[in-house]
C-alpha cells in the first residue's frame, strides 16, 4: 500500500478526526448514540455513503463545471443516501425506524460534503475512496466510544444485552438516566476532545486572548 | 387554534431542533462566536425554514404520495432528493429576491445564505414534517416555530461564548471542548421545558 493511501486511511482516526478536530458531522454523532446498535448501523451507512460519494465525485471531477459543482455533488450524495435508506428499510427495519430522520440527514452531513470539496475534487478515485473509508472510520470511532458509555451507564446494557442488572429489575446497578438524554452527548464529546488534546497538544486552538502573559515571563524586572 | 399554539411552544422550547435533536450543529458551533453573526444566521435559518417546510409539504402531498399524480404511482422514495432540491432552489431564489428588494438584509446575511442549504436543521425540519405526518397548517406552524427555536438557541450560545472568551479555561478544553460542555448545559436548561404542556 502506498504511503499516501495509508495516510488517508489512518490519519483521520485520531490525528485529523472529522468530529473532534475538523468539526464536521456532529449532528448525527450526538443523536444516534443512545445505543450501540443504532450507532453501529449509522456508522456503516455513513462510511458507505462517504466512500462511494468520494469515489464517484472524484471519477467525474474533471467534467464538473465549477459553478454548479455543489448541485452535482448534492445529487450524487442524495442518490447514494436514498439507496442506503431503502436498503436499511429492507434489511434492518426496526433499527432503521429508531434512526428516524437521521439516515436522510446523511445528505447534509458536513463530512460528506466537506470531504468531497476538500479531497475528492482534487484527487484520483482510488485515493478518494480510501479517504472516504478513513474519515468514515474516524467518525465511527467517536460514535462508538460515545455510544459505549451512554448505553453502558445509561441502560446497563451493550448491543441490547444486559451487562449490569438494573435495580428496577432486582439487580445492583442504579442506572444513570441523564446519559440517555441529549445533554450527556455534548458532555461526553466535550470531554473526549479534552482527552485527545491533552494527549496531542498540537491540536490545541490558539486562544483569542492571552490571560497569563504578564505573570509568566517576569525575568525582565519591573513590569 | 389551540393545537397550533401547543405545536409552536413544543417546537420552540420542548423539542428545540438544536438542543434536543442536535440539528444544524456544524454551523451552530462554527458561527456562534459573535452575537451579530449569530442573529444574522438565526434570521436566515428561520426565514428559509418557514418557506421550505410548507413547500415540501405541498410537494409530498401533491406529487410524491401514493396515487398523487397518476393512480398506482408511489414516488415517496424520491423524497430525499426532492426535498434537498427544493431547499437548494429556495435558498437560491431567496438570495436573488433579497438582493433585488432588500439589499440591506442581503448584505447583513452575506455568506450565511448559501451555507443554509447544507444546514441539517432545514432538511431535518422537512423530514420531521414527513415523519409526523403534519397537514399544511401544521407544517406552516412547525416551519416558523422550529426556525425560531433554532435562532433562539444560536443567539443564546453566542451570548455565552462572548463572555467565555475572557475566562481562563484549561488548555485542552479551549475552543471546541468548552463550547460542547456549554451547549450541554444549555440543553439541560432547555430540558426544564419538557414538562410544559398547553
Amino acid at each position: 500500500m502506498s504511503p499516501e493511501a495509508k495516510h488517508n486511511l489512518v490519519d483521520p482516526l485520531i490525528g485529523n478526526n472529522p468530529i473532534t478536530l475538523q468539526i464536521l458531522g456532529i449532528c448525527s454523532a450526538l443523536a444516534v448514540t443512545t445505543s450501540m446498535k443504532t450507532a453501529l448501523l449509522m456508522c456503516v451507512a455513513l462510511t458507505l455513503v462517504l466512500a462511494f460519494s468520494n469515489a464517484s465525485i472524484s471519477a467525474i471531477r474533471n467534467h464538473i463545471p465549477g459553478s454548479i459543482r455543489i448541485i452535482v455533488q448534492m445529487t450524487i450524495i442524495a442518490s447514494l443516501v436514498i439507496v442506503v435508506d431503502q436498503l436499511l428499510k429492507a434489511f434492518a427495519y426496526d433499527t432503521a425506524k429508531q434512526l428516524s430522520v437521521f439516515v436522510g440527514l446523511i445528505i447534509t452531513n458536513c463530512i460528506v460534503m466537506g470531504r468531497a470539496e476538500a479531497y475528492a475534487m482534487k484527487n484520483p478515485p482510488g485515493l478518494s475512496f480510501l479517504d472516504g473509508i478513513g474519515n468514515g472510520l474516524g467518525y465511527s470511532l467517536v460514535l462508538i466510544v460515545v455510544a459505549f458509555f451512554r448505553e453502558l451507564f445509561g441502560a446497563g446494557s451493550l448491543m441490547g444485552y444486559q451487562i449490569m442488572p438494573l435495580t428496577t429489575e432486582g439487580g445492583w446497578y442504579q442506572s444513570n438516566g441523564l446519559l440517555l438524554l441529549p445533554p450527556s452527548a455534548f458532555f461526553i464529546i466535550g470531554l473526549m476532545i479534552w482527552a485527545i488534546r491533552a494527549w496531542k497538544p498540537e491540536q490545541n486552538e490558539a486562544p483569542d486572548f492571552k490571560i497569563h502573559e504578564s505573570h509568566g515571563h517576569s525575568t525582565g524586572g519591573a513590569h | 387554534m389551540e393545537a397550533y399554539l401547543s405545536l409552536f411552544v413544543k417546537a420552540v422550547f420542548v423539542e428545540n431542533l438544536a438542543l434536543s435533536f442536535f440539528l444544524g450543529m456544524c454551523t451552530f458551533l462554527a458561527l456562534s462566536k459573535k452575537i451579530e453573526t449569530a442573529i444574522g444566521l438565526g434570521i436566515a435559518v428561520a426565514v428559509v425554514q418557514t418557506i421550505t417546510v410548507p413547500v415540501n409539504n405541498l410537494i409530498l402531498n401533491f406529487l410524491l404520495k401514493d396515487n398523487a399524480i397518476l393512480p398506482g404511482v408511489d414516488l415517496t422514495f424520491l423524497g430525499l432528493i426532492s426535498y434537498i432540491g427544493v431547499i437548494a432552489a429556495m435558498v437560491q431564489i431567496l438570495e436573488m429576491v433579497l438582493d433585488k428588494y432588500l439589499p440591506s438584509l442581503y448584505n447583513a446575511l452575506g455568506v450565511f445564505l448559501p451555507l443554509i442549504t447544507v444546514n441539517c436543521a432545514i432538511l431535518g425540519g422537512s423530514l420531521f414534517m414527513v415523519e409526523r405526518d403534519y397537514n399544511f397548517g401544521e407544517s406552516v406552524t412547525y416551519g416558523i416555530s422550529s426556525g425560531i427555536g433554532w435562532a433562539l438557541a444560536v443567539v443564546a450560545l453566542a451570548g455565552v461564548r462572548e463572555k467565555l472568551k475572557y475566562s481562563d479555561v484549561p488548555k485542552g478544553l479551549e475552543g471546541l471542548g468548552i463550547t460542547f460542555i456549554t451547549v450541554g448545559l444549555m440543553s439541560m436548561g432547555f430540558m426544564a421545558f419538557s414538562g410544559v404542556q398547553l
